[in-house]
């Protein structure tokens, strides 16, 4: 069953000239894949899961996820679907610095309204847990080292229970341990609760022990 | 849009920047706190000034203008021809008001009406010893006098009573009777403009706390201002009328100017320099509190902005995992209104607290005005207004900056 589907996708940037990024992209993602995307520096891999990650709508093609087309939908309701159906994990932990780790876990959930404040405390306790951070919930986010942070950030993309998770270098920042604690948690997930990964990578390493990988160069998919 | 997470987020962000907060805040604070002295304050003196010039003057004064600007003899018999008159002379006119007591009798019937007082006014000169000095006897029927004015009330020393059984006695204004150094019970000669002297006793003081009038006006017997001007019992100078309804004196001294075509003059026209200082501190009231509004909005606006470019990876994170433009605007809009409304109500505690603290000062106006201390008024309405305009004034400020932060791409700034 596929998840995700993107059909010929361009894309420009105009500064300081006008420069194609991404030429004719199209590729397909199965339910509960763990898929790497991987290339050169520079060839548009962020690029590419940005507009995948329905953020950037700057682009010509079609994207569809989860059966509904996303491309022409307006920024709030490609906000609303962001929320229900996709997690991110980014290279630099971002978490919210005020707040504390349990709250950064559970905004989303808030945000989506399907569970109680005190189910949403719940799941997200559940979702430390999975990444072993349930210990410092109540830790203000910016007390935390850079894996720990990486790691509540991954509970925090898992709370609304995703269709898809993406990633833009979620190891990129980590240590080797750290680095397989995630590759871990992002296996587990893709094969127990059949949720579809999607993580640019340069480690080769956590490349080779994904499901698939989708090599690009200079803006085209040169192996998938 | 879920307002319940906007507001803890908001709440989070303020009160992890508890002094840039307060800071926002106490600009607006100070801007409503200026706001509500001043307005108390100005309208207090407004009030005061109105009430007391009001108190001093009839709502409706009807008099004879006297004026040498009337067409002579000759212009009139021959209009049409080129007339030159050299040294023009006023016409010997009496200043009285034709059976003024009969329209006196009139106008005292008419139910709108509290009082009406006739009385014989005229610029006299005081002499105790050798320096004379000028002022104006008005020779009223006292009691009625007393229905317009409260002239019983405003006895000083003395007693209004006595103006009736002592045909030659006066009652003096405060200042005046000071400038004169007389004391109840003195005698002191006055000198009318054509030349009767008459020696006169002083039987009260009494002051309005004005001083054009304590500071010049005497009240007398109609009968001895009538002899020593040498006219007649029926001659009278002024009709001065007060109505139930301050209000209906303007329209009915149209009324009364067209039934008895005498000069007739309402109480806004005759304290109209008082008004216009009324619309000048009005004006300066509106202008000094936008002025303080506007500074206090700048702040919130700057803070706000400041605010919003520090939160771009908060915002960014926020719209990545699904807050929608409208949650954000939300975000940055509550905190402005936090600061605007606790901004706003601190400011009415301490606009509060000055204007008692001047309400209780004391204050010394010379004998220009009796009042002890600085006039101000207590007024509900405006410290709602006080409140309205904060909170709007915040509203205003903040909305640009959250609306800057709604429309901040996250794409940039997450891929660093
Ligand atoms: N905002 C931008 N304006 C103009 N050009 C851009 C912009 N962002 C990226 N580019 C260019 O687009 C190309 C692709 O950038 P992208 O960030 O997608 O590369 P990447 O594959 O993610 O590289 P890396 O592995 O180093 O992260 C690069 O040549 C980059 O210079
Ligand atoms: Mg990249």
């Amino acid at each position: 069953m596929k998840v995700l589907s993107a059909s010929h996708i361009n894309k420009y940037f105009y500064e300081p000239e006008k420069f194609q990024v991404l030429k004719n992209i199209s590729f397909e993602v199965r339910k509960g894949e763990f898929l790497s995307l991987v290339g050169k520096s520079g060839c548009g891999k962020s690029t590419l899961l940005y507009i995948l990650s329905t953020m950037d709508t700057d682009y010509e093609g079609i994207l569809e996820m989860n059966g509904e087309k996303l491309t022409g939908k307006t920024q709030d309701q490609l906000a609303a679907f962001r929320n229900e159906h996709l997690g991110f994990v980014f290279q630099f932990h971002f978490l919210l610095p005020e707040f504390t780790v349990l709250q950064n876990v559970m905004l989303p959930a808030l945000k989506l309204g399907k569970y109680s404040a005190k189910e949403v405390e719940e799941r997200a306790y559940q979702k430390l847990k999975l990444v072993d951070m349930d210990g410092h919930a109540l830790k203000q986010s910016s007390k935390l080292s850079g894996g720990q942070q990486q790691r509540v950030a991954i509970a925090r993309a898992l709370i609304n229970d995703p269709t898809i998770i993406m990633g833009d270098e979620p190891t990129g920042n980590l240590d080797k341990k750290n680095s397989e604690i995630v590759f871990n948690i992002f296996k587990q997930i893709a094969h127990e609760n059949h949720q579809t990964i999607i993580t640019v990578t340069h480690d080769p390493d956590f490349a080779k022990g994904c499901d698939r990988i989708i090599e690009m160069s200079d803006g085209q998919i040169i192996k998938s | 849009m879920n307002i319940q997470i906007s507001l803890q987020i908001a709440k989070t962000h303020l009160l992890t920047k508890k002094k840039q907060t307060l800071i926002a805040m106490l600009g607006v604070t100070f801007g409503i706190a200026m706001f509500i002295v001043m307005i108390s304050f100005i309208k207090g003196v407004n009030k005061f000034l109105e009430d007391s010039a009001l108190d001093a003057t009839p709502h409706v004064r009807i008099y004879k203008e006297i004026t040498s600007n009337h067409p002579s003899l000759i212009e009139e018999a021959n209009p049409k021809a080129f007339n030159v008159i050299h040294h023009q002379l006023p016409k010997n006119e009496l200043a009285n008001i034709k059976n003024g007591l009969q329209i006196v009798a009139n106008i005292e019937k008419d139910p709108a009406v509290l009082g009406v007082s006739p009385q014989i006014g005229s610029q006299v000169f005081f002499n105790k010893g050798p320096i004379p000095v000028a002022g104006q006897i008005a020779g009223v029927d006292i009691l009625k006098e007393d229905k317009l004015y409260s002239i019983k009330r405003r006895v000083k020393s003395g007693s209004m009573e006595a103006l009736l059984s002592n045909p030659n006695g006066i009652l003096m204004g405060t200042i005046l009777a000071r400038n004169l150094n007389v004391k109840v019970g003195d005698k002191l000669t006055i000198t009318t403009p054509t030349g009767n002297l008459k020696l006169v006793k002083v039987v009260g003081i009494y002051g309005f706390g004005i001083q054009t009038v304590d500071g010049v006006r005497c009240y007398a017997n109609m009968s001895m201002v009538q002899e020593i001007l040498q006219k007649d019992k029926s001659y009278v100078t002024d009709i001065h009328i007060k109505m139930k309804d301050s209000q209906a004196a303007i329209d009915y001294a149209k009324v009364l100017k067209n039934q008895y075509r005498y000069q007739t003059q309402d109480w806004a026209e005759a304290n109209s320099a008082f008004m216009t200082g009324d619309k000048i501190r009005n004006a300066m009231v509106i202008i000094v509190s936008i002025t303080l509004l506007v500074v206090a909005g700048f702040g919130i606006y700057n803070i706000m902005n400041m605010n919003v470019i520090n939160k771009m990876k908060d915002i960014a994170i926020l719209k990545a995992t699904g807050f929608a433009g409208k949650d954000i605007v939300a975000v940055f809009l509550i905190q402005s209104i936090i600061i605007g409304v606790l901004g706003a109500c601190l400011g009415l505690l301490i606009g509060f607290s000055l204007s008692y603290l001047l309400s209780i000062t004391p204050f010394d106006a010379g004998d220009f005005l009796a009042v002890k201390t600085f006039p101000v008024i207590f007024n509900i309405k405006y410290y709602i207004m006080g409140l309205a305009f904060g909170v709007i004034t915040t509203i205003l400020a903040g909305y640009m900056p959250a609306r800057k932060a709604s429309k901040i791409d996250p794409v940039a700034i997450l891929r660093g």
